[in-house]
């Protein structure tokens, strides 16, 4: 059955606790199902699971390799949405990935794998608002629910219609530039998340440059959580596997579960 | 409808076009868009951007009657001559017009991406000129290619970026060019070098390319007379080719042919799909990963198109064929040989297609108007290497 994000994550935000959603790539490496599950036992509340585009103008070199190395070897939309499909996991799924894999695939047919999938939700990157009409009609027929980011340039008077049409939550992001690792948190990271509390009764989330836990700790505190993808992806490069992937996001645990105390 | 006139709100040419970026671009391609809109209808914008392209850039260019070319083949060849511009190519009449957006806008930074190195060398000659900072994306294969160009724009004071991640060409330089983007929006103006991206840019490039096509309109009519048979131009992004179609679109009886590399035709070998901020045709693998295109021509060597390009062929108002890398080769010795006029290799294409077609599609005593939208310099050392056994 499929996990929704919102059923999941809006009793987190309700009682206060802090939301942690990492970020791996699908495909990357022969045991990424296994990193995805270390992922839940750490206390993922929900994960982004990335199907790896030829051309990720979000993201920095950190994910581009990923991206690259999991093309590279074989990995394509249907093998991971395949993969995920033969499993069960703890924990809500959303898919991230560029909207020429959907579009490529067909909207219905894309959203015929996510539900064999039991994936609950997307983060298309590239698709905004004004160009996820048909998207989001076919998302809708399927139960999949379609989040929104919302940048530091974005106005608030379209901050707050993005924050309305947003499912499962809301995608703030921390900084203005690609996905990747930096040593400290953007000022703009906390400036988001005070002002789209204010406009958002679903979770709110910080991504983008949240790169360890005392970082996340930080974010969290003017939101309901973080997403972390780079800091995360870059141990998978370096070879930590399932075992490195659960050491760092238990430490993300750790340090959100201090702000919920 | 009225063919190349405005597109949608939304920028749309029928189903191609359109705004696919990141929300921290939506506010600078807005910005953007009405900064354009609202420059182009003001007659002292116009006047400056008309008067440099006038003493600094050396317009209007001339129309040239090949006529040995012309002899031999048994169709009448008339040249637009945007390889007289200043710099070398059609590339810096877009690129003027958005400088002086970029001072509209109050930014003091320009970023490029280029492929074969005259859009960098443009953008680079702009930032000298109007005091801005300026970084050029370019891929890696293509800094080693086209050397030239490489210095001209250092020399320019400009600073050149090598990218190294996937085909090390056009495409990734763009990507490349676009993450500066989102992270320096508010300081930054991405000068896009072709027809291509999210609305407003398709739309806006070719306004300012569109000089090229009203030129050369005006030019036949006054020194020929009547309508051109065929206007044929070349095809990567299609800036040279959609600033040449403007000026000949409401004429019925003249064929609009675009010219595209046999390993490069996005339009001739693509699908739909969607890149850098556009719907658009695209060559792409089963599962929408984005090919890589193969050029002999690295300013053609590009796996999308401009939107408007996809939109005019299919409702059949223009034609897209492709000629392969031994043509062009051809086509350029041909031309330097019998005019004494190097092209650079992107529209040595469309001179290929007019050698390979008159008599053909082409029927004989047509006359056909050719952009030469670059000259030849910047590849002397790439087609040194592959012609030097004829040219021993």
């Amino acid at each position: 059955m499929t996990l929704s994000l919102s059923s999941h994550l809006n009793p987190k935000k309700n009682q206060s606790k802090k939301i942690l959603v990492p970020y791996i790539t699908g495909g990357l490496g022969d045991n990424w199902l296994e990193v995805l599950e270390a992922v839940i036992a750490a206390g993922a509340d929900a994960v982004e699971v990335g199907i790896p585009f030829s051309d990720p103008i979000m993201d920095g070199p950190v994910i581009q390799e990923a991206s690259q190395k999991a093309i590279e070897s074989g990995a394509t939309p249907s093998s991971i949405l395949g993969a995920l499909a033969k499993q069960s996991f703890g924990a809500p799924l959303a898919v991230m990935t560029y909207f020429n894999i959907v579009h490529h695939a067909g909207l219905q047919r894309f959203a015929g794998w996510l539900d064999e999938a039991k994936v609950g939700g997307v983060v298309l990157p590239d698709l905004p608002i004004e160009e996820m009409g048909d998207w989001r009609t076919v998302a809708k027929s399927h139960k999949i629910e379609t989040v929104q980011l919302v940048a530091p340039t974005t106005p608030d008077s379209r901050a707050r219609m993005l924050c309305e049409e947003a499912e499962g939550f809301v995608y703030a992001v921390g900084t203005m530039g690609v996905t990747g690792v930096r040593s400290a948190l953007s000022d703009s990271a906390t400036l988001i998340g005070s002002r789209l509390a204010g406009f958002s009764d679903k979770p709110v989330l910080i991504g983008i440059g949240v790169s360890n836990a005392q970082q996340a700790q930080q974010a969290a505190k003017s939101a309901d959580g973080v997403i972390v993808g780079s800091a995360l992806v870059r141990r998978l490069l370096a070879g930590e596997g399932p075992d490195g992937a659960f050491k760092f996001v238990s430490e993300l645990r750790h340090a959100l579960d201090e702000l919920s105390d | 409808m009225n063919v190349m006139g405005r597109p949608t709100s939304r920028g749309r040419f029928g189903e191609f076009g359109g705004v696919y970026v990141p929300e921290s671009l939506i506010a600078a391609c807005s910005e953007l868009e009405e900064a354009f809109e609202s420059s182009w209808i003001d007659p002292e914008f116009r006047a400056e951007y008309y008067r440099i392209l006038s003493n600094y850039a050396g317009r209007p260019t001339p129309l040239t009657f090949v006529k040995r070319l012309s002899e031999k083949l048994g169709v009448e060849i008339y040249l637009k001559r945007e390889d007289l511009n200043h710099t070398g190519s059609h590339k810096i009449n877009n690129v003027i017009g958005q400088a002086l957006l970029t001072k509209r806008m109050g930014k003091k930074r320009i970023i490029a991406e280029t492929g074969a190195g005259q859009h960098g060398v443009a953008t680079a000659t702009a930032a000298a000129l109007f005091g801005l900072d300026a970084t050029v994306f370019m891929g890696e294969v293509d800094v080693k290619r086209q050397e030239l160009n490489v210095f001209r724009m250092k020399l320019l004071g400009t600073e050149v970026v090598p990218v190294s991640s996937g085909s090390k060409t056009l495409k990734d330089a763009i990507n490349e060019a676009m993450r500066d983007w989102v992270a320096n929006v508010q300081s930054t103006h991405y000068c896009i070098g072709s027809v291509m991206g999210p609305h407003p840019y398709p739309y806006m490039v070719r306004e300012f390319q569109r000089i090229i096509g009203d030129e050369a309109q005006a030019q036949f009519d006054e020194e020929i007379g009547g309508d051109p048979d065929f206007v044929v131009a070349c095809v990567g992004g299609g800036s040279n080719a959609a600033g040449t179609f403007a000026g000949f679109a409401s004429k019925e009886n003249t064929r609009l042919v675009g010219v595209e590399p046999s390993g490069g035709a996005a339009i001739g070998r693509g699908s739909p799909g969607i890149v850098h901020g556009m719907r658009t045709m695209l060559l792409q693998d089963e599962f929408g990963q984005v090919s890589e295109a193969q050029s002999v021509s690295a300013g053609l060597d590009y796996p999308g198109v401009g939107p408007e390009h996809s939109f005019l062929h299919s409702i059949g108002r223009s034609e897209y064929y492709q000629v392969d890398d031994d043509e062009v080769l051809e086509a350029t010795m041909v031309l330097s040989q019998s005019e004494g006029i190097i092209p650079a290799l992107e529209p040595a294409h469309a001179v290929a297609w007019v050698l390979r077609e008159a008599g053909k599609i082409i029927p004989l005593g047509s006359k056909v108007v050719v952009t030469m939208s670059g000259r030849g310099d910047k590849d002397a050392s790439v087609v040194a290497e592959l012609l030097k056994d004829r040219l021993a």
